[in-house]
């Protein structure tokens, strides 16, 4: 090992040191900005001894792509709103998948001239290519979903399941193929094929489960990079590539985890495929459901001591992350004690309500998760529900035929008083009926949920 | 012990490493732990450069290094500024100053 080379290996070192340290930052969100900082350093310091690798020669490419690249991150990372989060982090793993796809061709390109490279690096770099063009494609295929480019409903093909094993089974055999002969076309192939498959196994799958395709995505973005660390004999890529690739893995666990649900049921898909449609007033008067007027919500919870906040997707559609916080300074002014309770699959990606309300400026340490506030609900006053629905609904408890039946839910039903801010009779994401509904305690307040928090708070500012 | 054996050892040693550090993540920060996880994958650009500055490599394999080298420079940059724009917003505010 000549001295360059050890030098870079020791650059490698720190940098895996300091990306470790900087995922540890995010123990706690006062030391989560400093872990941002490490996983900046190190990413700088890996790319800084890369290019000083004895094995390159040519910078002119590579600081255009990385001038590019630093532009359009950044622009794009500067402007996105937060409530697009999801998407812009899917559109991210995307290019990961990408490039992981590109550097399996250059290097397979790079070694071509010399003598046949040996079954190993072909194997290696068989998996590289397919598990990135798999993230590529799928992850293209959520953003699409995310950004409503297209339906989020789960789209079924007939015979889907012996369509992804006949593609897989040819796969595997091209991949065979390419380990024993090295033609570049098997490799083309099964690429094409692994591209296909990430657009088909992630179109069955609806959009309330999108936080677990997210996740399980942001974990095969990290494989894909371990797969090309095997590729280069690159330990920083193995080890940086293990991490992410673990991360993304226990965040699909909790997400599946908090639905009840196996992973394996997810990805099959078809969940939440059916999902009726009818007018609020006409069908909530049928069911023998009570609505309310924001006047008698406001009533309740400007004389309440404790209001837990149960916010959900429809609190991000409708943007009123912001409504929501003014109504809480006021309540708050009148000295009610308010909290945010989040239930863990709340929104589209793991943790999306928490950084909605981080951006509306709600305190962090009034929010809290499912199982620290659960216990509170009986002590509250008043429950308000914005755009959350099967995660509140006891049927889960209760329903043993009920198809959400399992999945821990917030108890919001222990609540004096339950508001529920929904803009129409429709059921939530399952299908399922919100039992919640017919309970005394519970009143619909019908309207947009941004529309009603802006009511709400000026209700009360001209009540006080 | 050959090469592919050592990267193995640090392949498997390095998953624990992750299980231990990613389910000491508190739960209110996982959207930026995806943001952050999302730009550290970008250390695949590693591969990217080496492909791209390689002596005598083609020119469709310098083609394909650029593109590379461009999409996982997006992919660093923007993970980690959209992290730091997002922990910015879950600072400790202090007491009193809020509007």
């Amino acid at each position: 090992m000549t001295l360059a080379h050890q030098g870079l290996a020791l650059a490698y070192l720190a940098a895996a040191a300091l990306f470790i340290l900087g995922l540890k930052g995010l123990t706690h969100p006062s030391s989560a900005r400093r872990g941002n900082l490490y996983a900046m350093a190190a990413m700088a310091l890996a790319i800084g001894a890369t290019l000083l690798h004895p094995a390159v020669k040519h910078y002119t490419l590579i600081l255009a792509g990385l001038l590019g690249g630093a532009v359009i991150g950044t622009l794009v990372a500067r402007r996105i709103r937060m409530t697009a989060m999801p998407q812009l982090v899917a559109a991210l793993h995307s290019f990961v998948g990408a490039t992981a796809v590109l550097v399996a061709f250059g290097v397979y390109l790079g070694h071509a001239p010399a003598a046949a490279p040996d079954s190993v690096l072909l194997a290696e770099l068989f998996i590289g290519s397919v598990i990135g063009a798999i993230t590529a494609t799928g992850s293209a295929v959520a953003f699409g979903k995310l950004q409503a480019l297209l339906p989020g409903r789960p789209l079924l093909l007939p015979h889907r399941h012996l369509l992804h094993l006949v593609l897989v089974l040819t796969m595997l055999g091209l991949g065979a193929d390419f380990l024993l002969y090295g033609h570049m076309v098997c490799l083309l192939l099964a690429t094409c094929i692994a591209l296909a498959l990430g657009v088909l196994l992630i179109l069955p799958i609806g959009g309330a489960d999108m936080p677990v395709v997210v996740s399980l995505l942001n974990s095969y973005s990290g494989w894909a990079a371990t797969a090309t660390g095997f590729t280069l004999g690159n330990h920083l890529l193995i080890i940086t590539g293990a991490i992410v690739g673990f991360s993304g893995a226990i965040l699909s666990y909790i997400m599946s985890r908090a639905m009840n649900r196996s992973i394996v049921s997810i990805v099959l898909g078809g969940f939440g495929a059916s999902g009726g449609t009818e007018t609020p007033a006409a069908a909530a008067a049928d069911r023998g459901v009570k609505s309310a007027a924001v006047e008698d919500a406001v009533f309740l919870m400007g004389n309440a001591t404790q209001v837990i906040i149960v916010p959900g997707y429809g609190m991000a559609v409708a943007q009123a992350q912001h409504a929501l916080k003014e109504l809480t300074e006021i309540l708050e002014h009148r000295g009610v004690e308010v909290r945010f309770a989040i239930h863990p699959v709340a929104g589209r990606m793991p943790g999306h309500m928490n950084v909605l309300l981080a951006e509306a400026d709600v305190p962090y340490d009034k929010v809290f998760e499912m199982d620290e506030v659960n216990p509170e609900f009986a002590r509250a006053d008043v429950a308000l529900i914005v755009g959350a629905n099967d995660v509140t609904n006891p049927a889960a408890k209760t329903e043993k035929s009920s198809p959400i039946y399992g999945m821990p839910i917030l108890e919001v039903s222990k609540a004096k008083h339950v508001f529920f801010i929904k803009r129409s009779m429709k059921p939530g994401y399952s299908g399922v009926e919100n039992l919640l509904f017919q309970q005394d305690n519970c009143s619909l307040v019908f309207g947009d949920a941004k529309d009603v928090c802006e009511q709400m708070a000026t209700e009360l500012k001209t009540a006080a | 012990m050959s090469e592919p054996m050592v990267a193995l050892y640090i392949f498997v040693l390095a998953c624990f490493v992750g299980y231990w550090v990613i389910w000491g993540v508190t739960p209110s920060l996982h959207t930026p732990l995806i943001a952050l996880t999302n730009a550290i994958s970008g250390i695949i650009i590693v591969g990217a450069i080496l492909t791209v500055g390689a002596d005598g490599s083609s020119l469709t394999a310098q083609a394909i290094g650029f593109v590379a080298v461009l999409l996982a420079s997006i992919n660093i940059f923007g993970g980690f500024v959209v992290t730091q724009r997002m922990l910015a917003m879950f600072k400790k505010k202090p007491p009193g100053a809020r509007p």
